[in-house]
């Protein structure tokens, strides 16, 4: 187990340095840094002498060799935009990311966990159907409308809920939290439902999908012919045994429910990480971008371990392959 | 017992709730982009100087009409063809407490040419400032230069004392190794309203400065400043009634707007000209079936162009009936305009075809049109229209469209001007015809940095001599005879192809009423709450 | 005895059991007829478009935003209305469901073959292939899809000359979303496979000496095809939204040649105007679309999976 691991972390070290060099390699794609630095009316030479400062100028392996050193040691250097150092504007923007992933995944565990062990259970059921119809109808409209479909429902018919960002929040800390105020937890309502529709389907359509095989085989045909409860079989032999892959797709879900944020968070304003990485795109700001790739990879690499960790632990078949 | 207790301390709490807040006027509202800095000599960006105008003041200040007034000069006067003097205000003082004076003016104007400064072109209007006395300076411009205030409103000026005090006493530079770090977060001017806390990107609020040197016409005492992107949010956050403001609205929703309850659209032409170009400066035409000649260098073949192109249905179709076809690359908010040469070019395929063939063209040619789709109102909306309208005379055009920062990338002179037809949009920064004709209509010059912006290299000798007698003249009414002479040329010549003023356009609550200004600059000055 | 095997298998799949199924399923057979519908009305899209959105020689301006014929102020010639080009919405409906189903089928497919064949090999091989495959996997996933189909477009645009963008956009847009999107089969597929591989019947398969490629096609495929179709038909639904997205971002087809995706995407900020047409209707198509694709996914997964049998 502990050589795993050791294993896995050399292996996500490299992943993440080949992420940094993706990422980097893609900025000279994005566009000109520079015009977004300066106004319309800012010379060439004064353009120029700014793209040389900032050392633009340099080949690509001496720009990528001082960007890796300086953030093997987390500095990612200052916002072309903001001028500011990127680390602060990250960790400021941090915690309203991390907690509307957070809600949207614990709704759509909630909901989605539930809702595809009942459609797996009421096969024929007539709710079931309605459930697994109109989960589809969820996932095919893109985000960005439904979002503004939900605001222009709740926020602007009905008034009952904000149309934009995070209402008050309370600072901790570094930390900023929405979920001590009336108004935060009313600001994380849209979004989070918004964010999490899509995973909820998701899950529940697998886990649906995982609970009929799982329903079929012999061992919960025996099970049921030890006269066990429907309720012990179907709770306790059956839902355990489809979690391996409901455990796979939902790890990488939830990591990629940060990434997602980054539309959900364009349409409500939400001031997260993925809304100042979008801006930070259309304005070539390449610090922030670079460090919120790498950070992205750090987050996903981590998610992955506890995947491939959570594995051994549940399915002891797998256990196997280490020997 | 305890239950009306209760109720009594309930009443009594709403009641003091009622009455001691009843001075504070709040304004809320949301524009597209944000505050990346409160660094006033950081970027020459239009928002960014709008908003900080209300903390920092120039030696003059816009008014509601955009007219220049007396700022933090109270008077000024030409002394010889390159020297002026100001008199300063006196008993003005800085939010924290320090005095305004001589020194202040002086260092402000050092300050936009230290490293990192996006302010060099306006401090670059100045060769020397002397100090009189502590309220008199006499400033020198490096030729004679009749526009001189016209460029000041946004030469913002910052204590000395503080700036050295915290370390700012350069500007905030984009590249790391700045020092001007603190002056980017934190503000000290002498304007209206103090910063009262500020997220980069997240969220601004501003306080009135009680000891400001004027009386201002608004009641607002506190405003917050939230950037929202995405247009329909913009819009639902003003119906909602969450804001009190938003802008910019898209044309599409004015109607909404004005249907809605308690809001309605705030609307006027803005002082930016959107135009089409043309590359007449290469041989050959990059992005085009022609090879070996270049056909926009046939004075019929641009008038073909601008014959095809329905200015009119562009307004009525795409702009909803809000923008305004022009004929000039100045509107009419700037200095300088010519009234008798805004007409647009009247739109008539048949004589556009009938160009086309004359210049040897009767089928038509193929040219790619570039085209931003992110930086105005409706700029990818325009570049389609356009490019349907020359398919009906034959021409085929590819539509480039990219986001800003990919398409200034190709086209400006950084890249060699990489383009052939292309449309972009143009308000000058000092509010005088004299840099519209200087920044994009006089021949490519990178030495003397001149026509910088004309990408496709229109160029006529004749117009470059009256551009810079323009520059220099002091009399009005010959300046006023050569800025006609020069832009009749250039209309005559088919330099470029005007399309129209874009519209401005702001939603705002009846609770507040707001003066809207032709650059689309928000002034809290005249923000008033109900 | 293989080419018996063979037969008899090619006979379960499309003879009478699935053909029996899909009779007796309602939902299936509505779902089928919508989908073939809406393929062949894309396909015949310039037979049966009452115009060509695409030939801007045709089409007015002075037609512009245009309300549905039977309000007030339609056009009988624009069924549908139009937008502010003045391109029928009927018409550009049907050009773009072709442009949007070639861009999601294309790119389903194409994921699914990548995906599928490294998952098995990963699965079922084990060791240090796994671990390259997983890695890699890892740092595609690193990357959000959205953000992957960005760098593929952004990198094909530095290498193609930009006169050529607009023909070869929708090409680099099918390679880039469906590259994006092997992973998820990729992980998934393996995940099954070290199940699956561990079983009894792969063992025997293995001990009585079957070919490992043999083993995997015959024995392991079938049995990780159910998690795959229900990611595939929830896939297209992502395929097509993601090339809305890029779109949104500027990278997506040309506006002059639009898809459904974006479509929906101009038509977002029409929805605070009064013009709801321009929203609603390829919202409606997408929704309908998408909605029978899934419907009929479920249903053949059901259908192909031999233990639901």
């Amino acid at each position: 187990m502990i050589s795993f691991i050791l294993k896995r972390l050399v292996q996500s070290v490299i992943v993440m340095l080949t992420v940094a060099l993706i990422a980097f390699s893609m900025f000279r794609f994005v566009g000109d840094p520079i015009n977004n630095m300066v106004g319309q009316d800012t010379s060439r030479a004064d353009r120029e002498a700014l793209t040389e400062r900032l050392g633009l100028n340099d080949p690509f392996i001496v720009q990528f060799g001082r960007f890796a050193l300086n953030a093997a040691q987390g500095d990612f250097g200052f916002s072309y935009k903001f001028r500011q150092p990127v680390n602060k504007l990250i960790l400021e923007r941090m915690s309203a990311t991390l907690e509307l992933s957070f809600v949207s995944a614990v709704l759509a565990l909630a909901i989605g966990i539930p809702a595809g062990v009942y459609t797996a259970l009421k096969k024929k059921g007539f709710l079931s159907r309605g459930i697994m119809t109109l989960s589809l109808v969820g996932v095919s409209l893109p985000t960005f409308l439904i979002g503004i479909l939900l605001i222009l429902l709740f926020g602007v018919v009905l008034r009952w809920l904000p149309t934009f960002g995070r209402g008050d929040v309370v600072a901790i800390g570094g930390w900023t939290t929405g979920f001590l105020t009336v108004s935060g937890l009313k600001s994380l309502i849209l979004p989070s439902i918004t964010l999490a529709l899509f995973q909820m389907t998701l899950i529940m359509r697998l886990v649906r999908a995982e609970m009929l095989e799982v329903l079929r085989t012999d061992f919960i045909k025996f099970a049921r012919a030890r006269g066990l409860p429907d309720r012990a079989v179907h709770f306790k032999h059956a839902l355990k045994n489809t979690l391996v892959p409901v455990i796979t797709i939902t790890g990488l879900q939830l990591g990629s429910l940060i990434a997602f944020a980054i539309i959900t968070e364009s349409v409500f304003q939400w001031p997260g990480m993925g809304l100042l990485f979008i801006q930070a795109i259309s304005d070539v700001d390449i610090p922030i971008m670079a460090a919120y790739l790498v950070l992205i990879a750090f987050f996903f690499v981590i998610i992955n371990m506890v995947v491939d960790i959570l594995y051994y632990a549940v399915d002891p078949r797998l256990r196997a392959d280490d020997a | 017992m305890k239950l009306r207790t209760g109720l009594l301390v309930a009443v009594a709490a709403a009641a003091i709730a009622v009455a001691a807040p009843a001075q504070a006027k709040t304004f809320k509202f949301a524009f597209q982009g944000d505050l990346s800095s409160l660094d006033p000599h950081s970027l020459n960006e239009s928002f960014l100087l709008a908003t900080l105008g209300n903390v920092y003041e120039g030696l003059v200040l816009y008014g509601p009409d955009l007219e220049i007034m007396p700022g933090l000069a109270e008077s000024w006067k030409l002394l010889t063809p390159t020297t002026w003097e100001f008199k300063l205000r006196q008993g003005v003082k800085f939010h924290g407490g320090q005095d305004f004076n001589a020194d202040d003016v002086i260092f402000s104007w050092q300050r936009t040419l230290s490293e990192g400064s996006d302010q060099k072109v306006r401090g670059g209007q100045i060769k020397n400032i002397t100090k009189v006395d502590d309220h008199t300076i006499v400033v020198e411009t490096p030729a004679p230069n009749p526009i001189l205030v016209q460029d000041l409103p946004y030469l913002l000026i910052m204590d000395k004392e503080w700036s050295e005090e915290n370390n700012a006493t350069n500007a905030t530079s984009a590249a790391g190794d700045n020092t001007g770090n603190y002056a980017n977060l934190n503000a000290n001017g002498t304007g209206p309203f103090m910063i009262e806390s500020h997220k980069a990107d997240v969220k601004t609020v501003l306080k009135r400065h009680e000891g400001y040197w004027k009386d201002i016409e608004g009641n607002v005492t506190e405003v917050e400043f939230t950037p929202i992107k995405e247009a329909p949010t913009r819009v639902a956050a003003l119906i909602s009634g969450e804001l009190d403001m938003v802008y910019p609205v898209p044309v599409q929703d004015w109607e909404r707007l004005d249907d809605a309850d308690g809001v309605s659209a705030l609307t006027g032409p803005e002082a930016r000209t959107i135009f089409i170009g043309f590359d007449q400066g290469r041989d050959e035409l990059l992005y085009s079936n022609i090879k070996g000649k270049n056909p926009f260098k046939d004075q019929r073949v641009r008038a073909a162009f601008v014959h095809a192109v329905d200015l009119e249905a562009i307004k009525e179709k795409i702009m909803r009936g809000a923008a305004t076809p022009t004929g000039l690359l100045a509107a009419p908010q700037i200095n300088g305009f010519v009234e008798s040469l805004n007409t647009p070019y009247e739109y008539n395929p048949e004589k556009s075809k009938a160009l086309l063939a004359e210049a040897g063209y009767p089928d038509g040619f193929e040219v790619t049109l570039d085209c931003p789709n992110n930086r105005y109102v409706n700029d990818e909306k325009i570049c389609q229209a356009v490019t349907s309208m020359l398919a009906k005379v034959g021409v085929k055009v590819d539509l480039l469209a990219q986001p800003k920062s990919k398409y200034f990338g190709k086209v400006l002179s950084t890249s060699g001007y990489d383009t052939s037809f292309y449309l972009l949009g143009w308000t000058p920064g000092s509010m005088d015809v004299e840099n519209v004709l200087s920044s994009l209509i006089v021949c490519q010059d990178e030495e003397n940095k001149r026509g910088m912006f004309n990408l496709g290299n229109y160029c006529n000798p004749k117009v470059d001599e009256l551009t810079a007698a323009i520059g220099s003249e002091t009399d009005q009414a010959k300046r006023t005879a050569m800025i006609e002479e020069a832009f009749k040329i250039v209309k005559d010549e088919v330099g470029y192809m005007p399309i129209h003023q874009q519209p401005i356009a702001w939603g705002v609550s009846d609770r507040v009423t707001v003066n809207q200004r032709a650059d689309n600059g928000l002034d809290y000055r005249y923000v008033t709450v109900k | 005895m293989e080419q018996s095997l063979e037969r008899t298998r090619l006979q379960r799949i499309f003879g009478s059991d699935i053909w029996y199924s899909f009779t007796h399923n309602p939902t299936a057979i509505f779902s089928a007829i919508v989908t073939v519908g809406m393929i062949l009305a894309a396909i015949f899209a310039p037979w049966i478009a009452p115009h060509d959105p695409f030939d801007l020689a045709t089409i007015s301006i002075m037609d512009g935003n245009l309300p549905p014929a039977w309000s007030a102020g339609g056009d009988m010639n624009f069924l549908l209305g139009t937008d502010d080009q003045g391109r029928g919405i009927l018409s550009t409906i049907l050009y773009g469901a072709r442009i949007s189903l070639l861009v999601g089928f294309s790119s389903v497919i194409f994921s699914m073959v990548v995906g599928i064949t490294l998952g098995l090999v990963s699965g079922y091989v084990g060791g240090r292939t796994d671990a390259l495959i997983m890695r890699i996997a890892d740092i595609q996933l690193s990357f959000p899809a959205i953000l992957i189909a960005l760098l593929v477009d952004g990198v094909a645009r530095g290498l193609i000359p930009s006169e050529m963008h607009s023909e070869i956009s929708i090409y680099v847009l099918i390679f880039a979303i469906g590259i994006s999107g092997w992973v998820q089969y990729a992980r998934t597929v393996r995940g099954s496979t070290l199940v699956e591989k561990n079983k009894e019947y792969v063992q025997a398969a293995r001990v009585i000496g079957i070919r490992p490629f043999t083993i995997l096609r015959r024995h392991i495929l079938p049995n990780v095809m159910g998690p795959v179709m229900v990611i595939a038909t929830i896939h297209l639904a992502i395929a097509i939204i993601t090339e809305a997205t890029l779109s949104f971002l500027g990278v997506g087809v040309p506006p002059t040649t639009p898809s459904l995706g974006t479509l929906i995407r101009i038509g977002n900020e029409y929805l605070f105007s009064g013009d709801w047409w321009i929203t609603i209707f390829p919202g409606i198509t997408l929704v309908v679309l998408v909605l029978a694709v899934n419907l009929l996914g479920d249903w053949m997964r059901d259908a192909l999976n031999p233990k639901l049998r």
